[in-house]
């Protein structure tokens, strides 16, 4: 059976749930073989193995925290060269569609990103994306090359699948590039105890109508009752009310939950290509006429300030 | 010796219309307009800044596509660029990420440059990967997705908002910039940068010119294929209610329903 070349996300070994997502990808059309890089990559093994990687190649080297892109790329080419593999798949964060891009020139290759779905098919996998702010859905392929492909997360159920995941070392010599970029320093983000807002089963958003800083609040102790992560417009963000890093949109994070609640945004088409294809989509917005409540299963037309506090109370009843 | 600063500038169909696939399966742009991708003004902006800040510089705009995509050029022009490339050729309908970057690759270095500086992904396609992409072609460093940007005595440095880290960059020039929507506002053209563009040189590059072969480009010679496209059908109509004092209770009965509670 031909094999895939998965890349995993990780922090310090703790492998982070998209990438289990993409080993349900990778075992529709073959055997997955998991690529981790850097600081605690064999650590990753354990996890890996139980949900379907037959191989784990590690490689840890200072320059992949040091320098920016490249030295992953180099990394995942030498897997790619002692592999042969099928297909080469990545969940889409930023930096991994940057790696992707750099690979698929290297490999002469066609990339697919932010895949909301794989499936195998005659010539190659078939990926489904979606298009203009999720009003259009499309299948494509890779038609030249080993195709290259990034899926966005909670794309695909995570599913435990027992294989060896054998460690094994990956030989890597860096490119003349590998240290073009230099990261100068580092700032992690402080974390909130929240999930992350890309994973998270349920996200609850609160836009313009929050009316300031002091006031979101609100919005997360409805989040925090639902075990939800926050979202926050880009009005909001502008507005200085909330970080960047929670921004939902065509500028920000795309989110794909089982439940969105957007609270005082009114549904621009930027906000939307972030959220759309949300499963469930409740929305709560003063103005009967917000654009929000064409896309909701279940809208509220009133104040946030009633409403909002009123709905996490009764939630917080009613789990007793 | 001046500082060439080349930003590369996509003409994208205008977001609020009513964006289509044609029958190819390629973007449809008949029935909307288009314009200068928002994304890509905040790249015209910050090549501008860094034109001021230097001694010497020289700010052109390139762009890859069709006839029309010369607004998108005039109005980088009217915001400031001091002249620009617009690489047209019929064999280009359809080309994908990896075939734009080739051209782009291509055509920045014809023109000559020290910085490349992109948007953070285009409006329509919305990849974000053609920078990297250029990068990788050029064989120059990356350093992308700043929300803050400085060139001082050949290096550039920037900070990059990451998922998990905020993270300060620094290369030697030349490189391949791409900023955000948070490296600070575009400035608006005025009525005299408005005047000025129209006179400002406008050099068309054909794929000849660029010694690229039509079937490396093109939807032919596209890397990827699109099979279908289909409209995702409209969401079937929710449930609205208007809050009389328990709106929020009743939010929450439907969200027991859904298990959700
Ligand atoms: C290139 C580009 C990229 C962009 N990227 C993004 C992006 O990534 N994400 C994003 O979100 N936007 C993005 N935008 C901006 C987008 O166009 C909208 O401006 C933005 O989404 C509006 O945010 P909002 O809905 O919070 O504010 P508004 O549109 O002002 O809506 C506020 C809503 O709150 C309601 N409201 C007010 N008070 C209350 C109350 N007390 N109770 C209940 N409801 C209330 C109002 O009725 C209104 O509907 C982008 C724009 C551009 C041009
Ligand atoms: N056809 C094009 N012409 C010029 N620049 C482009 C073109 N396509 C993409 N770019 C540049 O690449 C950036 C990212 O685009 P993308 O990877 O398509 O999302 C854009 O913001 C532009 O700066």
């Amino acid at each position: 059976m031909a094999e895939v070349l998965v890349y995993v996300d990780h922090v310090d070994g703790a492998v982070r749930k998209p990438t289990l997502e993409l080993l349900t990808l990778a075992r529709r059309i073959g055997e997955p073989v998991a690529v981790a890089l850097g600081n605690g990559a064999a650590d990753t093994a354990a996890v890996l193995a139980e949900h379907g990687a037959v191989k784990v190649l590690t490689a840890e080297a200072p320059e992949f925290a040091e320098y920016l892109v490249v030295p992953k790329v180099d990394a995942l080419q030498a897997a790619f060269d002692a592999v042969s593999p099928a297909a080469v798949l990545l969940s889409s964060s930023a930096e991994a569609k940057e790696i992707a891009a750099r690979l698929a020139v290297r490999i002469g290759s066609g990339i697919i990103t932010d895949a909301v779905d794989l499936e195998a098919g005659d010539q190659g996998p078939v990926a489904t994306q979606s298009a203009f702010a999720a009003s259009y859905t499309t299948k494509s392929r890779v038609s030249k090359g080993v195709p290259v492909i990034t899926v966005k997360p909670n794309s695909a159920p995570v599913e435990p699948a027992a294989a060896a995941g054998a460690v094994e070392a990956l030989a890597v010599s860096f490119s003349a590039q590998a240290t073009g970029t230099k990261v100068l320093s580092r700032t992690p983000r402080e974390s909130t105890g929240r999930p992350e807002l890309t994973e998270a089963a349920i996200v609850v958003s609160g836009g313009r109508g929050v009316n300031g800083a002091e006031n979101f609040g609100i919005i997360e102790a409805l989040a925090d009752s639902l075990g939800a992560a926050v979202g926050a417009s880009r009005a909001a963000v502008d507005a200085g009310w909330y970080p960047h890093t929670n921004q939902v949109g065509q500028t920000g994070k795309s989110v794909s939950p089982q439940l969105y609640i957007a609270n005082g945004i009114s549904g621009a088409i930027q906000h939307r290509a972030g959220m759309q294809t949300s499963k469930t989509i409740v929305a709560v917005n003063k103005d009967a006429e917000a654009p929000i409540f064409d896309l909701v299963d279940y809208g509220v037309v009133g104040d946030l300030f009633d409403v909002v506090p009123q709905l996490t109370e009764e939630i917080n009843t009613r789990k007793g | 010796m001046s500082l060439r600063i080349v930003v590369t500038v996509k003409y994208v169909p205008d977001a609020t219309g009513d964006r289509h696939f044609a029958d190819d399966l390629t973007l449809d742009r008949e029935d909307v307009d288009g314009l200068l991708s928002e994304l890509d003004e905040y790249a015209v902006e910050q090549a501008l800044q860094i034109a001021e800040a230097a001694d010497d510089a020289e700010v052109t705009v390139l762009t890859v596509g069709p006839e029309d995509a010369k607004d998108a050029l005039r109005k980088a022009l009217s915001m400031g660029a001091d002249k620009a490339v617009h690489v047209e050729d019929d064999d280009l309908h359809g080309t994908d990420a990896l075939g734009t970057s080739l051209v782009l690759a291509k055509a920045v270095e014809e023109t000559g440059y020290d910085l490349v500086i992109s948007g953070m992904a285009s409006t329509d396609g919305t990849m974000g990967v053609v920078p990297a992409l250029l990068a990788e072609r050029l064989g120059v460093p990356q350093v992308t997705l700043l929300s803050q940007v400085s060139v001082e005595g050949g290096v550039v440095r920037g900070r990059r908002d990451g998922d998990s880290a905020s993270e300060e960059l620094e290369a030697s020039l030349p490189a391949v910039v791409s900023v955000t929507d948070q490296s600070g506002e575009a400035r608006y053209p005025s009525f005299k940068g408005i005047m000025a563009a129209k006179k400002k040189p406008v050099k068309s590059l054909d794929l000849d010119d660029l010694g690229i072969d039509a079937d490396e480009v093109g939807l032919a010679g596209a890397w990827t294929a699109v099979d279908s496209a289909t409209e995702r059908p409209a969401r079937t109509a929710g449930t609205i209610v208007k809050d009389e004092g328990e709106g929020g209770k009743q939010l929450a009965e439907f969200l027991a329903g859904q298990k959700f509670i």
